[in-house]
């Protein structure tokens, strides 16, 4: 029973406050920074009421608000020759999938037992982990639920009974499917590295240090791995500059039919596919809840400043460190759809099947000879120290377009 | 009977009914998207039967492999198909009486296995992962035959390319040579 309600908290709290909040909070995210990069204001108008004569707008946050109604009172049209009950499905698909991903992520450390009354806790139970279901076969599962999450596309695309709609679930699959095995590639370097396939033992491996002062974290072990890994979820997540099968300007896309929640429900899910990426990123390559210098094994200390000691302190602050992480990862997602232009079909096919791939590739026999070699890690953390300084210097020294001429004002 | 009927009796029934549910549905369903579906069901009750068996790296690769690959190439294709319009004669049944006569024989020798041979049933042992053991089994005793099952699947991989892609002369090769 114990274990029941405490599961049901951890979704409560991970999943309907932090997941989904925060998708909501990522579509107004999304909308202000776009105004930004475009020398606008967005929204920022919506209130109920006004204090002191000044309508009380919180930066345009309560645009959520009026948003979320706005999709509710409107009419949902089913087309006439729609397929009814795979239309209506269709954009649940997504949300299933997101938030099972969602359940294996652990969002902090695990408490011990002990913590709670000692009433509470059923026979043989030692630990508390901070993850709704602590599988042993975790990232496998999170890979193969990752692979239905296309349904929701090509289910809603085909029963829209639209051309374009299909044509937009067509490319979604296609995209999904070229990524795929991309992305399953990028992770195998890190389950060599960890030796684990639960996620919550690859976030215990992270903790300690490198050189000393560098968290062991996997973007410091697996470099390339992480490049590739965030470049091929961002297209499985459907967005610019892989936004083949939304593309607006030339089919609308996969949900082109949907109108009123049924289309908030893409929308939303979209964004949340957005926090499963982030989350995901942040378990696998920056450390999940560590934090070096901060975070120890039973206290937190702010350099020394402040200290709070206890199994307790370590889960709340743990906690906290993996939200914004997570939070961190998902404002780069958002930035790269107003950094990069988007590609042409063909281009995305290309990147997938002949860049990402054999990169994807050699980065795991590279990994796997090197961990051979010293299975301590430390020459595969000298390497990829070296292919980190050669990111930096390609970002510094590479080619670069010649400064455009201003247009005159 | 009625002291028979375990909890774990009570999930495997509405596992194995979903799963012959959506077998059926494969089986009866006369529009082929749906049929398709039903196949979703049905691997999905297959993982649920795998989980249930304590197999749980199975269960994984069948949602894997079937339900994430396999099956999303079929949709793909089902949907690049060019009659897709007429869905009511989409799934036609055809040759009735010889697959009936093949249904009675198929059935008479499984129901002649299941309760001919003696089963036995060991006591329930508790829920342990698989995963490492499965893959040190393929890594270590048994890697000669899984390197030999990937290289045939290779094989049939690129003789699926050969077999599917389109001869081009040597004129249109120059007509339209690079990238679609």
């Amino acid at each position: 029973m114990f274990l029941l309600i405490a599961t049901l908290l951890k979704f409560i709290f991970f999943g309907l406050v932090f997941a989904i909040g925060l998708a909501a909070v990522l579509t107004w995210m999304e909308r202000r920074q776009s105004a930004y990069s475009q020398d606008r204001l967005g929204p920022t108008r919506a209130h109920f009421f006004k204090i002191g004569g000044k309508p009380f707008t919180l930066f345009g946050l309560l645009h959520i608000a009026a948003d979320g109604a706005s999709m509710f009172f409107k009419e949902p049209v089913t087309p006439k020759n729609a397929d009814k009950f795979l239309f209506k499905i269709a954009p649940l698909i997504g949300w299933t999938t997101a938030l099972v991903t969602l359940a294996l992520i652990p969002f902090g450390p695990s408490l011990p037992s002990s913590v709670f009354p000692a009433s509470w806790i059923p026979e043989g139970v030692e630990t508390i982990y901070l993850q709704m279901a602590h599988v042993d076969s975790g990232i496998l599962i999170v890979l193969a639920i990752g692979s239905l999450g296309v349904y929701g596309a090509a289910i809603g695309g085909w029963a829209s009974n639209n051309r374009f709609a299909l044509l937009g679930g067509l490319r979604a699959t296609a995209q999904s499917v070229s990524y795929e095995v991309a992305l399953g590639l990028t992770l195998v370097g890190i389950l060599m590295a960890y030796g684990s396939t639960e996620l919550g033992s690859i976030v215990e491996s992270q903790n300690g240090l490198l050189f000393g002062f560098l968290p062991a974290w996997g973007l410091f072990i697996q470099p390339l791995g992480a490049v590739l890994f965030f470049i091929a979820a961002t297209a499985e997540t459907k967005r610019t500059p892989f936004d083949m099968p939304e593309g607006e300007s030339e089919i609308i896309g996969y949900f082109l039919e949907y109108s009123s929640m049924q289309f908030g429900l893409f929308m939303l899910g979209e964004f949340l596919e957005i926090v499963v990426l982030g989350a995901l990123f942040t378990t696998l390559f920056l450390g999940g809840w560590q934090f070096p210098h901060l975070i120890g094994t039973d206290s937190v200390s702010v350099f020394g400043l402040f200290t709070w000691n206890g199994p307790v302190a370590v889960a709340v602050s743990g906690t906290l460190v993996f939200c914004v992480k997570t939070f961190f990862v998902c404002s780069l997602q958002l930035q790269l759809r107003w950094t990069l232009p988007r590609f042409r079909y063909d281009q995305v096919m290309r990147l997938g099947w002949k860049t990402l791939l054999p990169l994807a590739l050699i980065n795991i026999f590279v990994t796997a000879g090197l961990i051979w070699w010293d299975p301590t890690l430390s020459i595969l953390s000298y390497v990829s120290i070296g292919i980190i300084l050669l990111f930096v210097l390609v970002v510094i020294a590479g080619p670069r377009r010649p400064p455009q001429v201003a247009h005159g004002h | 009977m009625l002291e028979q009927v375990s909890p774990s009796f009570l999930l495997f029934v509405p596992i194995a009914l979903f799963t012959v549910a959506g077998a059926c549905g494969v089986a009866f369903s006369r529009n082929i998207v749906y049929a398709a579906f039903s196949l979703l069901a049905c691997f999905v009750g297959m993982v649920g039967l795998f989980a249930f068996l304590s197999a749980d790296f199975l269960a994984v690769v069948q949602l894997m492999v079937y339900v994430g690959g396999i099956l999303v190439l079929i949709l793909f294709a089902i949907m690049l198909t060019n009659k897709i319009s007429e869905v009511r004669r989409s799934n036609p049944s055809s040759n009735i009486v010889m697959g009936g006569v093949l249904m009675i024989v198929l059935i008479t020798a499984l129901l002649g296995v299941v309760f001919g041979f003696p089963w036995t049933v060991g006591a329930p042992q508790p829920f342990a992962a698989t995963t490492e053991t499965i893959g040190r089994a393929f890594l270590g005793s048994y890697l000669l035959p899984f390197e030999v099952a990937g290289l045939l699947l290779l094989a049939a991989l690129l003789a699926a390319v050969v077999v599917a892609r389109k001869e081009m002369t040597p004129a249109e090769q120059d007509g339209k040579g690079g990238t679609p």
